[in-house]
């Protein structure tokens, strides 16, 4: 019998991302959502819906389901523990933080400890075919934070 | 019998490594190796006698024009065409389809008429005739499916209708392996009074095809998946129907007479070969048909037939413990060595990239077959499909690697 070490990809499927595909946080889905927003891949077929509720400028409360590969998938069960209570600023900038970490800039030691567990998806940006799959929910984050500023400067 | 390790000599990119581990390539569906003599075939064309054909009166000039029409020949005889008139040379299987979509199709099809196709086709056979019934008003029907994703003909009688004007279907399914009764089909089609056009991307390099026994009106296929390089393919028309056909593109070398006003059409096929055509990949695909004809193409259907059902026997285990679900016949005379497979455990891309670090090419997605996905009820499969110089021991290893993935994805394997 072939053995496997698989030890190339232990540095992109580190546990706490498996833990988060088997486990997806905060799937109930948020009835009263104020943010409704969706990132969808055509090519591999993944699928996030977000939905989250507002107090203020809060996050006070954030949903998502879809389907897809683990990093897809667990990269979005992190964002909506990453940015649960954070103002919509805060949840943007995070999302730039991690995109600028899917391109090859490594995070100060200040900025990983804002990035939390968020920041085990390290490894995928050196897995470069897989960085869409981590960046679908932050995209679709940022859409919908766009889209509701659009909605509130606009109807004022 | 094939020598696969002679075989396997032929092919330089086999010799190399990926991430540290040898080449275990696993995606001829998507698109085959090259053997040595294709590519000696290109240097030789581009170092030698590279210029432009039909027209030049000098050496090189005939030199490459007689090479690009003997490959032309060689095309025809590998098909079983009766003569080169309706050979006609195109980039791929696609333009190929798209082809007849454009001149036969917008010209024959009119209000009320009807499409019949399969719901296993490649989108490539199946876009195109969304557009052109959409243009002319006419409709698309399917065949579907058995539990066994074979063709399920029990209501072909009512699916044929004297409206229908086209039946077209792949030869061999580039998801399910499935090998389709084309020959059966082209009769009962022309009973019905439609043409038949058969998408031969996955069966032309794999089975002994012969046109003229099929009798089918058109065939498409591919060169680059039959060991030839990209960028060339093939699309015979039956006689009777090629003399009927308006060009397809305009320009230079389609046609016989130009005036200011108006212009006459070359001799067939070359008034459906517009431009400066893909000299050295004709030349190289002559080579790879050369190349298929001295294995001999009852050998490669051998040696898949023997490799495909050694890896249905390989993946067995893991079916009957349900991690791992296959698709297509089980039957290997009724299916190529293509084999689509999902496990509940392991996404198909994250399979994709585990197998990738142990040097295992296979391809993952929806292979141009969303329709066919969503029947299936995945979002996208495994695929691994096989040629000549695949060995069971490199079926041992893919399944191998995808039973240890699966532990992997479910957590019930130590990590390093």
């Amino acid at each position: 019998m072939q053995s496997f070490d698989f030890s190339d990809v232990d540095e992109l499927y580190r546990e706490i991302i498996l833990d988060h595909y088997r486990s997806p946080r905060n799937q109930a889905e948020l009835e009263d959502a104020d943010i409704v927003s969706e990132g969808v891949n055509p090519f591999c077929g993944d699928e996030v819906y977000l939905r989250m509720s507002l107090d203020g400028d809060v996050v006070d409360g954030v949903s998502f389901h879809g389907t897809g590969c683990s990093i897809s998938q667990a990269s979005a069960s992190m964002l909506t523990e990453a940015i649960k209570g954070k103002s919509l600023e805060d949840a943007e900038s995070l999302y730039f933080l991690f995109r600028d970490m899917m391109q090859g800039r490594d995070p100060t030691s200040e900025e990983q400890d804002r990035l939390g567990e968020v920041e085990s998806l390290a490894g995928v940006k050196n897995f470069p075919i897989r960085i869409k799959c981590a960046l679908l929910a932050w995209a679709a984050l940022e859409d919908g934070i766009r889209a509701h500023h659009r909605r509130t400067r606009d109807g004022g | 019998m094939l020598d696969v390790k002679a075989v396997r000599k032929d092919f330089p990119i086999l010799s190399r490594e990926v991430y540290g581990k040898p080449l275990v390539y696993l995606d001829n569906a998507a698109t085959s190796q090259k053997p040595a003599q294709v590519i000696q075939a290109l240097v030789d064309y581009y170092e030698s006698y590279n210029s432009n054909i039909h027209r030049g009166v000098h050496a090189l000039s005939m030199e490459a024009t007689d090479r690009y029409e003997e490959s032309r020949r060689k095309f025809a005889a590998f098909i079983g065409a009766p003569s080169t008139t309706g050979v006609v040379l195109v980039r791929n299987t696609t333009e190929a389809i798209n082809l007849v979509a454009q001149t036969w199709a917008r010209r024959n099809l009119g209000p009320g008429d009807e499409i019949l196709t399969t719901h296993m086709e490649h989108h490539s056979n199946l876009v195109p005739w969304q557009q052109v019934a959409q243009e002319r008003g006419a409709s698309l029907r399917f065949i579907p499916l058995t539990h066994e994703q074979a063709l399920d003909l029990t209501n072909l009688d009512s699916l044929l209708t004297p409206r229908t004007k086209l039946l077209t279907l792949n030869h061999m399914s580039n998801v399910l392996g499935t090998i389709n009764p084309v020959k059966e089909l082209t009769e009962a089609a022309h009973r019905a009074g439609a043409r038949v056009l058969i998408d031969g991307a996955q069966s032309v390099p794999h089975l002994k095809t012969d046109v003229t026994d099929l009798d089918c009106d058109f065939l498409a296929f591919s060169g680059h998946k039959m060991m030839g390089p990209t960028g060339i393919g093939v699309l015979y028309v039956k006689q009777e129907v090629i003399e009927d056909m308006d060009p397809f593109l305009h320009g230079g070398e389609m046609v016989l007479q130009v005036w200011d006003d108006r212009a006459t059409w070359n001799d067939l096929p070359m008034r459906f070969e517009a431009g400066t055509p893909n000299i050295a990949d004709t030349i190289a695909l002559g080579a790879a048909v050369d190349y298929l004809e001295s294995l001999g193409m009852d050998n490669v259907r051998e040696h898949e037939v023997a490799i495909t059902e050694y890896a249905l026997n390989a993946f067995r285990e893991l079916e009957e413990s349900e991690e791992v679900r296959v698709y297509g016949p089980r039957d290997v005379t009724q299916r190529g060595g293509i084999v689509s497979f999902y496990s509940e455990a392991v996404h198909p891309h994250d399979l994709g990239t585990m197998l990738d670090r142990e040097g295992i090419a296979i391809r993952t997605g929806h292979h141009c077959a969303m329709p066919l996905m969503g029947r299936l009820a995945v979002p996208a499969t495994a695929r691994a499909s096989f040629y000549v110089y695949n060995t069971e021991e490199e079926v041992d290893l893919l399944v191998a690697a995808v039973r240890e993935s699966i532990r992997y994805f479910s957590g019930t394997r130590a990590r390093t």
